[in-house]
């Protein structure tokens, strides 16, 4: 009986440990926070151009605090945008509707998240509503294009004049992804 | 000529014998409902392959995210990125050396254990006795054996990936100095749940193949004390080349 | 008895392993509520039909009929009720090695039946005591002697109380003692239980002082049978070199091998 007795507890001990893991895993390591009960929230959304590697969970700021998360991110098949829906904590009741919503990233390899920048107008967004101003990511490929395109066409002339007069060419490759 | 000539004889081997594993596992599948109604049998399996496997898991977990710490810094630092190290140290051991090294140790641990033990009934008559006691021996110690493997992996593994993010933590932030609060939140950040889904599904695949092969080499020893060496010995190096395999299989597959 | 007289009945049995006959035209009965001795050389094929018999393996042609149930075709769950009426003793007791003594000899029936521990332990306390080993109970099989596991073996094969009870090699390796104890369980679990016994030996000697009937094998036929008595005047040459362990006969001394002399000479050459 006391071999059977350490057995279970050696098989319940370990099953645990193990149930333990995998929770921590899908909890602790993902931002799939452990919101059971969410606290009072509200939603926004915001179209992008291009959303580079934005995910579910990532952090929504202002000034660097963070006001909530990206909850889905979906695709407007008329307008060819990305539809990010992002989730505010109820207490950052008061963003201006004029404000503006970018996506950064964190470090040079980091994840991305989403900074807002306040506007100046006098009403605040509520739930369901849409911020009209964003910026897209950054995307490290499409700069680097844009200035080997630069340089390229700047050719053998490293005049600095004449390379600042190239200086619209740095929009074509986006006009040119945006007619496709 | 002669070498074609083995080559073929050789790959119909195989075949056969991928054939007759195939078999086998439908077997085991075909009895593991009835086998489910004692799982007290099965429990004993999972103390076995999983819980006598935990000390070693723990620390190579351990020791595997100490080196992920130590040589992910060294490399992010060279990008002026080290506050990734945490995304960088989880998204290795969760995907890729959590299932794998785990596997990998449990077929040394775990499977040899099972293969001998079976090979060693096999050799000392102790399965057919059971037959002749009108006892089924695949359905009252084969299946245990199996399934207690089969649930014990995917825990070990994941046991394996927690630890070794602490040991990368360990390194990363307490030696190394990477701010704690960006490792922490970058991880959260940039992994998704679709990566710890690809190290689950890994380690389940796992757990099944490394469970079968363990019972397959056991089960059909040759019912001599050599026989039940080679068992293991086959059991082991079989094993790491079909995780290996199948870890591509499946990392392509995620993509 | 209502029944036949034989409890086995063989018919024309045949069964080959890749290819080599083992058995071609197999016929033989055996006797209910006797002990019946399968002896003859190694190598003729005494495993191979205990394994017939138990259905481990089926024939390829002709039938076997165990206690009125055709092996031939059988399916697995039927083998499996008859089997429940055998036992089997194997030749180093096939005890399960992580169930202790009280464990193993409690296996089959707690695998077959609901009873309550109350009546398992009476039960297995009484099979144990009827082969002597009741004190050793709470031992694990790792600590008990050859002699021992046999007999707890044994004790096992009749907890289900078979009507057939199969001995595979039941005296190799043994002390004369311990086999001195296995002979007499032997006749006393038939004469008392009323079992069938089948012993499949090459040892003359004892089995001549238990066996009610024997068979002789020998190349896949049965080449004698009768009594131990009987068998001791068989006019056969096969059979006079087997009870009377003479070196060289119908089973040669020698390996059948080219002629040694033209072999040592040419040995040069060949390799």
């Amino acid at each position: 009986m006391r071999k059977s007795r350490t057995l279970n507890l050696g098989t319940g001990t370990f099953v645990m440990l193990g149930f333990a893991a995998l929770f921590f895993l899908t909890t602790q390591t993902t931002s799939r926070g452990m919101s059971f009960a969410s606290p009072p929230h509200y939603d926004l959304t915001a179209k992008f151009d291009n959303i580079g590697d934005l995910k579910v969970g990532a952090p929504v700021s202002m000034s660097g605090v963070e006001m909530g998360r990206v909850t889905k991110i979906a695709f407007d098949t008329k307008e060819y945008k990305a539809i990010v829906t992002m989730r505010v904590d109820a207490k950052y009741s008061q963003i201006p509707t004029d404000s503006d919503a970018a996506i950064y990233t964190q470090g040079l390899l980091g994840g991305k998240f989403i900074g807002l920048t306040a506007g100046g107008a006098e009403t605040y967004l509520k739930d369901k509503d849409q911020i009209d101003f964003t910026q897209s990511a950054f995307v490290l490929e499409k700069l680097i294009g844009q200035v080997l395109a630069n340089f390229a066409k700047s050719g053998g002339q490293p005049d600095s004049g004449k390379s600042k007069a190239d200086a619209p060419a740095v929009a074509e490759p986006k006009t040119t992804e945006k007619t496709k | 000529m002669k070498l074609i000539e083995e080559l073929w004889t050789s790959l119909i081997e195989s075949l056969g014998a991928l054939g007759s594993v195939v078999r086998f596992l439908l077997r085991l599948l075909a009895a593991s409902p009835r086998a489910l109604l004692r799982p007290d049998l099965i429990a004993k399996q999972i103390y076995n392959s999983g819980a006598l496997s935990l000390v070693i898991i723990m620390l190579s977990g351990l020791f595997v995210g100490m080196v992920l710490g130590l040589q992910g810094f060294e490399l992010l630092q060279r990008f002026g990125s080290e506050e990734a190290l945490g995304t960088a140290a989880t998204i290795g051991l969760v995907k890729e050396l959590g299932p794998v090294v785990t596997a990998l140790l449990f077929a040394g641990r775990a499977g040899t254990a099972l293969a001998s033990e079976l090979g060693l009934m096999r050799a000392t008559d102790q399965l057919s006795a059971m037959e002749m006691m009108a006892v089924d021996p695949i359905r009252r110690v084969v299946v245990p054996r199996f399934l207690g493997g089969v649930i014990a992996m995917p825990l070990l593994a994941a046991i394996f990936s927690v630890i070794g993010i602490y040991g990368a933590q360990l390194v990363g932030v307490q030696l190394m100095g990477v701010d704690a609060g960006s490792f922490w939140s970058q991880m959260r950040a940039s992994v998704g749940l679709s990566d710890i889904n690809e190290g689950i599904v890994k380690s389940c695949i796992f757990g099944v193949a490394c469970s079968l092969i363990a019972v397959y080499e056991g089960y059909y020893a040759t019912p001599t004390a050599e026989g039940v060496g080679r068992a293991t010995t086959r059991t082991v190096v079989t094993s790491a080349v079909v995780i290996l395999f199948f870890d591509y299989l499946i990392t392509a597959a995620f993509l | 008895m209502n029944q036949s007289a034989a409890i086995i009945e063989i018919r024309n049995a045949s069964y080959a392993v890749t290819g080599r006959p083992v058995f071609a035209g197999l016929d033989m009965d055996i006797p209910r509520g006797r002990i019946t001795a399968i002896m003859g050389p190694s190598g003729t094929g005494k495993t191979t039909l205990l394994r017939l018999i138990t259905g481990q393996v089926a024939v390829d042609s002709g039938s076997i009929v165990v206690a009125g149930q055709e092996l031939a075709g059988i399916r697995r769950a039927d083998l499996y009720v008859l089997r429940r009426r055998m036992g089997m003793l194997f030749q180093n007791g096939a005890l399960l090695t992580d169930f202790s003594v009280f464990e193993n000899v409690a296996f089959p029936l707690r695998e077959h039946t609901d009873l309550p521990e109350r009546l398992i332990r009476q039960l297995v306390l009484t099979k144990l005591q009827a082969v002597g080993l009741r004190g050793a109970a709470e031992l694990m099989p790792a600590e008990l002697s050859g002699g021992m596991s046999r007999r707890v073996a044994l004790a096992r094969a009749i907890v289900m109380d078979p009507e057939i009870l199969i001995y595979d090699e039941p005296f190799v390796g043994l002390d004369p003692i311990s086999l001195g104890v296995i002979l007499r369980l032997i006749r006393r679990l038939n004469d008392a239980l009323g079992i069938t016994s089948i012993v499949v030996s090459h040892d003359v000697q004892e089995m001549s002082t238990v066996a009610d009937a024997v068979f002789l094998l020998s190349g896949g036929k049965v080449v004698a049978k009768g009594t131990p008595q009987q068998l001791q005047t068989y006019p056969s040459e096969i059979v006079r070199q087997f009870i009377g362990g003479l070196a060289d006969g119908p089973v040669p001394f020698h390996f059948p091998a080219p002629d040694y002399f033209s072999e040592l000479l040419a040995g040069g050459e060949k390799s």
